[in-house]
């Protein structure tokens, strides 16, 4: 018999925040080898922290990630209050929710219309999409937009926002300024209803593994800023124990460490273990519609990422309306607090899932070590499994096509490759 | 009208990927846009690759890998026009923190065997590499200082960027001195405007994040943070983050002397 080996390369990923490649080896039919590559440079973010004061924190590893940079202070912010002994309460709590609702709307429709729509419908991107889809485009344009501008109200700009800091905020906004922004936030929150019955129309490969969904979840609210790390294989640990069950390693294909559950191996964060572990916590307009368009949840078809993505959006349209409602200005905008040493852990659920940070601080506010763990990295190891398991049936397709389904199954975990190296390119080897 | 638009580029170096979404966050202009140039390549958007020459090049990040700074060489030889965006493309961005230790000793605390990874001792700047033919400052850019240089080039003019302080913008925006009302250290004075003056506005003092001015006096203000209850080591901290490689910054710990 001839044997045929087969190689599927992409160089350059396209559609995903940051630099990597696929490369997938086949012969005969079986799968050799699956690499989901991250060559973005790394920047060593941890390193450079060592030695500067707890306050800069929050504005130097929003620098990681330009689409998640709120997630990157939220995270610090908890890890360093948690060494301080500090806890935010009442009102600072909600705007920390706030701000994050408005960075979960702007990043989350960045992704699903402008990256990740244009697989379903065979685009190469949402410019040419909106040529024969041109109300989608602008409705998801124009909701996107309001979140970024929840996000540039709460913090000056919608690219690494400055009001953040250890204890609360720089400045808190007046409840006239918020009360004032609720009507964009009801017309996002109308124009993400009907996208999300768009959504929930295209056309899903029929896909399902076996994940083991990892997810913050806490009694009295969808996740953002707080909880314990759960999953649906009986994983239950506070964030002070992160590092008991998960660990990472560096493999040589790849500038961003690969972790996995000790034990076990590979798991997801994001968007389907968080609706997946926590739907009863959404609120009611979210939970009608996601009724209404039949979304069954466990849901275990990665493609599917795109739906709750949007669902999310429209919880968090919600969730922004119920706090600017019940917000009552605070008398400081930030907690006092005494900086002593100590060592602080911090989770919270960026837009692509749980973001880990731990510090040690020096007694005078110094940091002497700090550990990062972006979502990215968390699912880099799942991402080639998944690659690894949909093989089979994209192999019997012509060439590109393939080469366009392995992307779109990359795209479906909304990858930021600038996260993970502190990190894509694909490439497929056929023979 | 053109028979043809004029194709954009836009590349990426070492970065967080946040200026070239900016692009993407002109969600009103983002279609037009799309009318006005060819997207040519603009992988963060798009899977359609135009092969080059292209008419303008925005190139963000900053140079750390040997072969990067071959490819920013080709970059280079593409575009007509090469605008170099954010504190990264201009100044060598945060990452340029090692430029002070080297990568080794980071590098052994990232990465168990730094080996596997390639990589240089210094971040530097786009105009260490190439001609640049204009540069947009700022962690991030203001996304309509970047709307206003897409404008400019199709209009056949020169593109309307400010270089006056931060200090000026918050005069203009009526806000009230910090570092004269309550004796917050800021960087106003020395840091280029751009942002619109926001960290002032929200009460706390300017990071210098669109880097340094034109003519400024960097060892007087950092002098003055010291007779403001600073530490050295503050006050050259303060300008050792998004721009710490910027001539003007660079030089601030010889320059206020012990």
């Amino acid at each position: 018999m001839v044997t045929r080996e087969k190689e599927y390369r992409v160089d350059y990923l396209a559609r995903v925040e940051g630099e990597g490649a696929l490369y997938i080896k086949v012969k005969n039919g079986e799968v050799l080898d699956v690499k989901f590559k991250v060559f973005e440079p790394p920047r060593l973010f941890e390193a450079f922290l060592l030695g500067r004061m707890y306050h800069e924190v929050p504005d130097i590893v929003a620098r990681i990630c330009g689409i998640c940079p709120v997630a990157y202070q939220m995270s610090s912010v908890h890890a360093i209050e948690h060494a301080f002994g500090v806890r935010v309460d009442g009102p600072l709590r909600d705007l920390r929710r706030l701000i994050y609702c408005g960075e979960w709307i702007g990043s989350h429709l960045l992704h699903a219309f402008l990256l990740h729509a244009p697989d379903f419908l065979g685009y190469a991107d949402a410019v040419r999409m909106a040529k024969e889809h041109p109300d989608i485009v602008k409705s998801a344009l124009k909701a996107k937009k309001i979140g970024n501008e929840l996000v540039a109200l709460m913090g000056g700009r919608e690219v690494h926002p400055v009001s953040v800091c250890v204890g609360g905020f720089y400045k808190v906004p007046t409840k006239r300024r918020l009360e004032a922004f609720k009507p964009q936030l009801k017309e996002g929150k109308a124009l993400t209803r009907s996208l999300l019955s768009w959504v929930a129309d295209l056309e899903f490969p029929s896909f399902e593994a076996d994940y083991e969904f990892v997810a913050l979840s806490h009694p009295a609210e969808y996740p953002f800023n707080e909880g314990r790390i759960l999953s649906n294989r009986g994983l239950d640990v506070a964030v002070t124990e992160y590092e008991d069950s998960f660990e990472e390693e560096q493999v040589p294909h790849s500038n961003a460490l690969h972790s996995r559950i000790k034990g076990r191996g590979s798991y997801m964060v994001g968007p389907l273990p968080r609706i997946n572990l926590n739907r009863d916590k959404l609120w009611d307009e979210t939970r009608e519609a996601l009724a209404e368009i039949g979304f069954k949840t466990p849901c275990r078809n990665p493609f599917k990422s795109i739906i709750v993505r949007v669902a999310e959006t429209l919880y968090a349209f919600e969730e922004a309306l119920r706090i600017i409602d019940d917000y009552k200005e605070p008398e400081r905008p930030r907690v006092d607090f005494e900086v002593r040493a100590g060592r602080g852990y911090g989770c919270t659920e960026a837009p692509r899932g749980i973001l880990y940070h731990r510090y040690d601080v020096a007694a005078d506010g110094k940091i002497l070590s700090a550990k990062i763990v972006p979502p990215t990295s968390q699912n880099q190891k799942r991402i080639e499994d998944d690659l690894r398991a949909i093989a089979p049936q994209l192999i019997k397709l012509p060439r590109e096509r393939a080469t366009w389904k392995f992307e779109h199954a990359i795209r479906n975990y909304d990858p930021c490759i600038s996260c993970a190296t502190h990190f894509l390119r694909l490439e497929i080897d056929e023979e | 009208m053109r028979s043809a638009r004029p194709k954009i580029a836009v590349f990426k170096f070492a970065s967080c990927d946040g200026c070239q979404l900016s692009i993407l966050d002109l969600e009103d202009e983002l279609l037009a846009i799309g009318e006005a140039f060819e997207i040519a390549y603009f992988l963060e958007a798009s899977k359609a690759v135009v092969k080059g020459p292209y008419d303008i090049g925005l190139v963000e990040g900053s140079i750390t890998t040997p072969h990067e700074v071959e490819l920013v060489k080709s970059v280079r030889e593409q575009c007509r026009v090469l605008i170099a965006i954010g504190a990264c493309a201009t100044a060598g961005g945060i990452q340029a923190l090692r430029n002070w230790k080297g990568s080794a000793e980071f590098m052994k605390y990232v990465y168990a065997s730094p080996d596997y990874i390639e990589t240089l001792d210094k971040s530097t700047p786009i105009s260490e590499h190439v001609k640049v033919d204009l540069e947009l400052r700022g962690c991030p850019i203001n996304k309509y200082q970047l709307l206003e240089v897409m404008s400019a080039y199709l209009a056949g003019r020169a593109p309307s960027v400010p270089n006056h302080s931060v200090c000026v913008q918050c005069k203009l925006n009526g806000t009230v001195c910090l570092m004269v009302s309550q004796g917050i250290p800021c960087l106003g004075p020395v840091t280029q405007a751009g942002c619109g003056a926001i960290c002032p506005a929200y009460g706390r003092g300017c990071y210098g994040c669109y880097g340094p001015k034109e003519s400024l006096n960097t060892p007087s203000l950092a002098r003055r943070f010291l007779h403001l209850g600073s530490r050295r080591e503050e006050v050259v901290n303060m300008f050792r983050l998004f721009n710490a490689w910027a001539p003007g910054f660079r030089e601030v710990e010889e320059k206020i002397g012990d």
